[in-house]
């Protein structure tokens, strides 16, 4: 078998059970909100449109920023909570899934139960209340069962819908099927890519089947197809969640990445070294940049590397470049007093915005300095990373050279590249470590305003993490182990074309490369 | 007259701008079979629906074996009143069995009881013992009607309210399943009050007639006495009607 497609099946029973169980969840407290709603607004219409109106409107916000929005909410719940009554929960993963998920999930039910209520003959409401029925006697076994295949349709919209849906959910932190495509798209694994859409689109296809045939049997009122979709559907749960059993275990340590090569490479390297002291690991991977300070700074994170520029800039809100010393031990003793983050110190090497252009086209346009690139910016397009037009940073040197690109586009940082090699691009915001750099003899502009800030590569630990001895004795070997030829290459090695290693080989090589030294 | 049963008085109902009962009292005695006619919109069904409930009066009060009705929990009276309508509305879910044994399980009959019940009925409305098990849709409209008529009778009610309940059915079926009925009103000791528009129905199956016009009772009498006696030119029209049709009937066909 293909080493990649082996990759992927090992991942699976992992995956499909957090995948399922959060699925299942959400479409059970979906169906338990929408179901009595459905009700509710199928008595009243005047509770009928808004209801209706505000399901749809939930729809009409993208799954992602759904599951997006949900993680700072619950991060102020939970920071509340944990004020008044000194127990907070996590924010993370899980719950801002299931929540967003469900919300995802009501539509459907809910309208469809409207029609199915709504739609009981009035002849046969009339004869429920005539043979002395009590209301709810006559929802129950008039309404309900009469509507019962109209909501059942609806049940598997929604079932189709939230396990899409549940692949977005890998962003804030919750392992799911996503996290074959989001890690894929990130490290060009486009085995991964598919795998991870065709896992997602068998299971959903699978409980739509299920589900059609208890529909089918609820409208034909045979009990017998019914009880099969039901045991199928029990028994595809029951399958799939057990093998969490297995990882139910709490792990002792959890290691966050952003999503990049580079972070699930820190990341493998973090955890290795940690496992290696005894200790369980979890990772939480392809998370968003804020949301991953937040996460540790809350202590749902013990571990994750972050880049001192980004910090500066991005949680502390400067916008001054006092020199790479002068951010670093600012920087440390800030997070320290603000947040209890410890800043355990840098890897050794800066993975900083870097302007990169072709070889031949720098040379044919003169382009050396940003200062140069200003001058020909506006005949220029500009590519970046989803994150940087909107970042601090970019303000910041936009403001001290003044461009005026043509035009400015963001791309996942894999086609980012691409776009540049196409010529799609003409200079992109690339990373300082980025070993596409070197193999590509791309140009790094000089920055002669000195605009960009330092960016560090550092260990951050949680509040609690940095009072735990067994970790920070594990992870403090790496502080200034890490030189930037090292991670390039470490980089280079997952974002290749051709002879791919994975982060978790590309993280055991740079364990080699640090021991050697 | 025998002892009351059902006595309505005042009984005023609105809907939107269409005043649909305008202080109707009416008293019917135990035992009365009562015809509601009149053209549509003339309160008639508006008046059968006071008195189970399924109707609530603007103004004005319903009362059941003595019972007011506005004060009763609805479900309960209507346990105790059969009601069967045109529509039949036969629960599609449920067997033809299922649906004639609704009120009996609602009331806790036992089961033994609801299956004698059940058979008894079908014999009584004459349908035969294997449509038990069917669904409704597999029937023919007459025969649903019949299960219509049969669930109505099935909790042993002393009332029976019916709206046009023969009304959609060809004339032979409709002929015959009308004077089946009045048979079992005689039989079982029933007080029947029935919505029809049609004349000749209400003459040939009632004791007494009650005619209503926007909202009002325009005439109350039996039969031959309202022919006789009735004052308004409407309500001598409408009894007429019948007589006048059976006359040309009989001149067209020689008999």
């Amino acid at each position: 078998m293909n080493p990649r497609l082996a990759d992927a099946f090992e991942l699976l029973p992992e995956y499909l059970g957090w995948h399922v169980l959060l699925s299942l969840s959400a479409l059970l407290l979906g169906l338990a909100i929408s179901l009595p709603l459905a009700v509710a607004a199928a008595r009243s219409p005047r509770l009928r449109w808004p209801t209706l109106a505000l399901a749809s409107l939930i729809q009409t916000i993208p799954s992602i920023a759904l599951l997006a929005l949900f993680y700072p909410l619950l991060l102020a719940l939970s920071a509340l909570s944990a004020g008044l009554t000194g127990h907070g929960f996590s924010a993370l993963g899980f719950l801002p899934s299931l929540l967003a998920l469900t919300l995802y999930s009501v539509l459907p039910i809910l309208r469809n139960g409207v029609a199915g209520i709504t739609g009981v003959d009035p002849a046969i409401s009339e004869a429920a209340d005539g043979v002395g029925m009590t209301p709810g006697q006559k929802l129950t076994q008039v309404e309900l069962p009469l509507a019962a295949p109209v909501i059942m349709a609806g049940v598997r919209t929604a079932a189709v819908w939230t396990i899409g849906a549940a692949t977005l959910s890998t962003p804030v932190g919750q392992t799911s099927l996503g996290n074959y495509i989001f890690a894929g798209l990130q490290t060009e694994n486009w085995v991964f890519v598919l795998f991870g859409c065709a896992a997602s689109a068998v299971l959903a296809l699978a409980a739509d089947q299920l589900l059609g045939l208890v529909e089918t049997g609820v409208r034909l009122r045979r009990r017998s197809l019914v009880a099969a979709g039901l045991v199928g559907l029990l028994a595809g749960s029951a399958a799939t969640l057990a093998p969490l059993a297995s990882f139910g275990g709490h792990a002792a340590y959890t290691v966050g990445a952003k999503n990049f090569s580079e972070q699930y490479i820190l990341a493998e390297l973090m955890a290795g070294r940690l496992e290696k002291a005894g200790a369980s690991v979890s990772r939480k991977e392809d998370l968003g940049s804020a949301v991953a300070y937040r996460a540790l700074a809350a202590g749902e994170l013990d571990v994750y590397v972050d880049y001192s520029g980004t910090l500066w800039t991005n949680v502390l809100g400067r916008t001054d470049n006092p020199g790479r010393k002068a951010v670093l031990d600012q920087l440390t003793a800030e997070l320290k007093r603000r947040d209890g983050v410890l800043v355990l110190g840098s890897l050794g090497f800066e993975n900083a915005y870097a302007f990169v252009m072709r070889p031949d086209r720098a040379q044919a346009l003169g382009v050396a300095s940003l200062a140069d690139l200003a001058r020909e910016a506006p005949r220029l397009k500009l590519g970046s990373d989803l994150e940087f037009l909107s970042r601090p940073e970019w303000k910041a040197v936009d403001g001290a050279y003044g461009f005026n690109f043509r035009s400015e586009r963001s791309y996942q940082p894999t086609f980012m590249y691409r776009a540049l090699a196409s010529g799609d691009a003409d200079v992109i915001s690339a990373f300082s470590s980025d070993g596409r750099i070197a193999a590509d003899k791309l140009v790094v502009l000089t920055d002669p305003k000195g605009a960009i800030p330092p960016y560090d590569a550092v260990i951050l630990l949680s509040p609690k993490a940095a009072k735990d001895h067994r970790l920070v004795e594990a992870l403090r070997p790496l502080v200034g182990a890490v030189p930037v030829e090292a991670m390039r290459s470490a980089n280079y090695s997952v974002d290749r074309d051709s002879g791919k290693s994975t982060p978790a080989e590309a993280a055991r090589a740079l364990e080699q490369a640090i021991a050697a030294n | 007259m025998a002892a009351l049963i059902i006595e309505l008085a005042g009984v005023s109902r609105r809907y939107g701008g269409h005043l649909a009962l305008d202080g109707v009292s009416l008293s019917v005695g135990e035992g009365e079979f009562v015809a509601l006619v009149g053209g549509s919109g003339s309160g008639k069904t508006t008046l059968l629906k006071t008195i189970n409930g399924l109707v609530r009066p603007d103004a004005g009060r319903a009362t059941v074996a003595g019972e007011d009705v506005g004060a009763a929990e609805p479900h309960r009276l209507r346990r105790r009143i059969g009601y069967a309508f045109q529509e039949v509305g036969l629960f599609p879910h449920l067997t033809v069995a299922e649906n004639i044994a609704v009120t009996p399980r609602l009331l806790g009959w036992e089961k033994g009881r609801i299956a004698a019940r059940v058979t008894e009925l079908l014999a009584l409305v004459a349908l035969p013992a294997e449509v038990a098990a069917r669904p409704p849709s597999a029937l023919s409209g007459g025969q649903r009607q019949r299960v219509g008529v049969a669930r109505a009778l099935a909790a042993e009610p002393r009332i029976m309210l019916l709206d046009e309940p023969f009304g959609a059915l060809d004339p032979l079926t409709r002929d015959a399943l009308g004077a089946e009925y009045r048979a079992l009103h005689e039989r079982l000791g029933l007080t029947t009050i029935m919505v029809t528009h049609d004349m000749t129905e209400a003459v040939l199956l009632a004791d007494r007639i009650v005619v209503l016009k926007a909202g009002r009772i325009l005439a109350d009498g039996a039969p031959a006495e309202l022919l006789s006696h009735a004052a308004d030119p409407d309500v001598r029209a409408l009894l007429e009607a019948p007589k006048r049709q059976a006359e040309r009937l009989r001149e067209r066909l020689g008999a």
